[in-house]
């Protein structure tokens, strides 16, 4: 099985589901040359401009026409350069693409894909680093996926795509070209709303998404080897629906539980997740439930030093494991 | 063969079809009127209605195929549901948010105009949310080799708005078949047309992306029909957008819950009510004896009779169950 990196896994995912079927487009800024990172490389010569379509820059535009077109018998995949360009077109995606289906009581719906880079640690400044999951999350009528690994991206953009509802589907940056994995050449698709238990462990269950998961398996690492603690990590990939039952069963089991996740501690996704386990998991727990997030501050000042003093990293995921151990 | 003479300054407009033209102008105000004392009854807590509007919420989608073309309305436009093929029944189940309304079974306020089988696209009340969406199914319609056109109307404050211009310029690019109506009836909500831009008509903007504006008397119905049917020809053609401002004015305050006393003179209301688009269509039928007193009589009860009708159903029609509140957020599984 070749490996991949998640980039390479999200554009054989639009390959593979644009040959697949020809209400398919992908639409966006510099979708055609390529993109900024290179996800859309190649659509162009295999589909034309016709299927793979650059935009002018506005993105209310570029998601409002999308809406328009999925009415229509065409299936878009809107290409929003990064996800802090998200908020022009934050009316499109709330007003109009997540309420299109309550309003008009089930009778129109809107199957479009609204795919985007998204997280820090990349030195991308203040506009080019923030999380945006927990805006979407907060809204009903959107699914919102965070993905951070090749398999992952390549199953789940693939179920967003195919999916009759408006999906935010973000990639992680950071995680683009930095992790490789083996993914499979042939279909498949992967449920959205499934976690996945990337790390099996019983002392403490961690719960997280994005590329704090890959920091929450390094931490799970070294605390295992320098403390001999048993860690689960568990990787939420879909933030709404998200997996509750996957995150309760685990926290059954080991009676502690961190949240970890990127964005600013306050109003945060796992914010979310740390009061379901308050409320439905406390028969459960045997010490507070904790977050590791960002501080309040925008996410993520540019400076070599400043963007690692904010974000959370394996050091600081590791000391609140130890801590929360230890209760 | 017998030859059929036009009518003059009909714009190839039949005499059945200038009197059907005429009832739908005369049953969009009549529905909206009855609206408006409804809810001053207290029987619904909200409308919105155009009255003064008629010609133009008439005259354009006169223009186009229902059911073939897409609609894509504005909160004011009573007359455009209308003349696509809603009824007084559908508007006042929808007036009284009632479980069967087939816009929104009462989850959207009452004026916000939806039927897939008419292709009347939903809307909110963001002010132009719908304008990008005109694009996106015209681009889906010319990317399918399908020769349908998407009109979508909006009143002069939408014009400020960086949705239409982000449209107009997509639509502009790619030659879209999008037809854009701008109901200009020189108010968002109190605010005058000189507070909103520094140009006398907004159709002018339609030169800088590419395509035609032309500004039109907003309250003669047949200038409107010409201006909508040169549109919708171009866009069928594949030529591409047309801007139509039409001048207009609102009769009525902006909504129940507006009193327009607080910003205009009711001199110049009185000035635009002399002006009113069906006083002066009707004028224009019988000056060419298309109609007699007799007949116009006879429209007017209909309607009447029509409206009456629909509001006694809508009246005894079942409310939404509460807990169907909970239903629809997302495109459910199969059977559920």
């Amino acid at each position: 099985m070749p490996e991949k990196t998640m980039i390479e896994a999200v554009r054989d995912a639009m390959l593979e589901e644009m040959k697949r079927d020809e209400r398919i487009i992908v639409m966006g800024e510099d979708v055609g040359s390529g993109g900024v990172f290179r996800a859309t490389e190649g659509l162009m010569g295999e589909f034309g401009p016709d299927r793979v379509l650059d935009t002018p820059l506005a993105e209310a535009c570029i998601v409002g026409s999308a809406i328009g077109a999925s009415l229509n018998g065409i299936i878009p995949i809107a290409e929003l350069q990064f996800a802090d360009f998200s908020h022009p077109a934050f009316d499109q995606i709330v007003s109009e693409a997540a309420r299109l289906h309550y309003r008009s009581n089930g009778t129109w719906n809107c199957p479009i894909t609204i795919r985007s880079p998204y997280g820090a640690g990349i030195h991308g400044g203040p506009y080019h680093s923030q999380s945006v999951e927990a805006f979407y999350a907060h809204v009903p009528g959107l699914k919102v996926i965070c993905v951070a690994t090749p398999y992952d991206a390549k199953g789940l953009l693939k179920a967003a795509i195919r999916d009759p509802n408006p999906v935010i589907f973000l990639e992680h940056k950071k995680a683009y070209r930095s992790i490789k994995q083996e993914v499979p050449d042939e279909d498949y698709s992967l449920p959205i709303g499934a976690a996945e238990v990337k790390r099996e462990g019983t002392d403490v269950s961690v719960i997280s998404y994005g590329m704090m998961m890959h920091h929450s398996l390094k931490a799970a690492e070294a605390v295992e080897q320098e403390d001999g603690l048993s860690v689960e990590v568990i990787d939420l990939r879909s933030i709404s629906p998200w997996d509750k039952k996957c995150v309760l069963n685990s926290v059954k089991k080991t009676g502690k539980a961190l949240v970890v996740y990127e964005d600013n501690i306050t109003g945060g996704f796992g914010a979310e997740v740390a009061a379901t386990i308050a409320q439905d998991g406390f028969e459960y727990l045997d010490g507070p439930v904790t977050r590791v997030a960002s501080p309040d501050v925008p996410i993520a000042p540019y400076a070599g030093g400043l963007e690692e003093f904010v974000l959370p990293n394996p050091e600081k995921i590791a000391a609140a494991i130890r801590k929360l151990a230890a209760y | 063969m017998v030859a059929v003479k036009e009518i003059s300054g009909a714009m190839g407009l039949t005499g059945d079809q200038l009197l059907d033209v005429y009832y739908k102008m005369l049953l969009s105000r009549t529905v909206a009127q009855r609206e408006r004392m409804l809810n001053r009854l207290g029987k619904g807590p909200f409308a919105i209605t155009g009255e003064g509007h008629e010609a133009t919420q008439v005259g354009v989608p006169y223009a186009l195929r229902p059911g073939y073309d897409w609609v894509l309305p504005y909160y004011r436009d009573i007359g455009v549901a209308l003349t696509i093929g809603q009824t007084p029944r559908d508007l006042l189940l929808a007036l009284l948010s009632r479980a069967e309304d087939i816009s929104s079974g009462g989850r959207n306020m009452p004026s916000h105009f939806s039927d897939p089988k008419l292709r009347i696209v939903s809307g909110s009340a963001p002010v132009a949310t719908q304008v990008p969406h005109a694009a996106g199914i015209a681009l889906a319609a010319k990317l399918r080799g399908l020769d349908e056109v998407a009109a979508v109307f909006f009143g002069d404050g939408a014009t400020s708005v960086g949705d239409v211009h982000e449209t107009m310029n997509f639509a502009g690019i790619h030659k879209l078949p999008v037809i854009f109506v701008c109901e200009n009836n020189q108010y968002a909500i109190s605010v005058p047309w000189r507070l909103q831009s520094s140009v006398e008509n907004v159709a002018v903007r339609a030169q800088s992306y590419g395509f035609p504006g032309v500004t039109v008397d907003g309250n003669d119905v047949l200038a409107v029909y010409a201006a909508a049917r040169e549109a919708v020809a171009r866009a069928r053609k594949g030529e591409g957008a047309t801007f139509i401002e039409a001048k207009t004015y609102r009769q009525v305050p902006h909504s129940s819950d507006d009193d327009d006393r607080r910003y205009r003179s009711r001199e110049e209301v009185e000035e635009w009510l002399k002006k009113d688009p069906l006083t002066r269509f009707q004028a224009w039928l019988q000056e060419r004896r298309l109609v007699d007193q007799g007949a116009l009589d006879r429209m007017q009860q209909r309607a009447a009779q029509e409206v009456d009708e629909a509001t006694e159903y809508a009246e005894n029609a079942p409310k939404p169950d509460p807990e169907s509140a909970l239903r629809h957020v997302l495109v459910e599984e199969e059977g559920s």
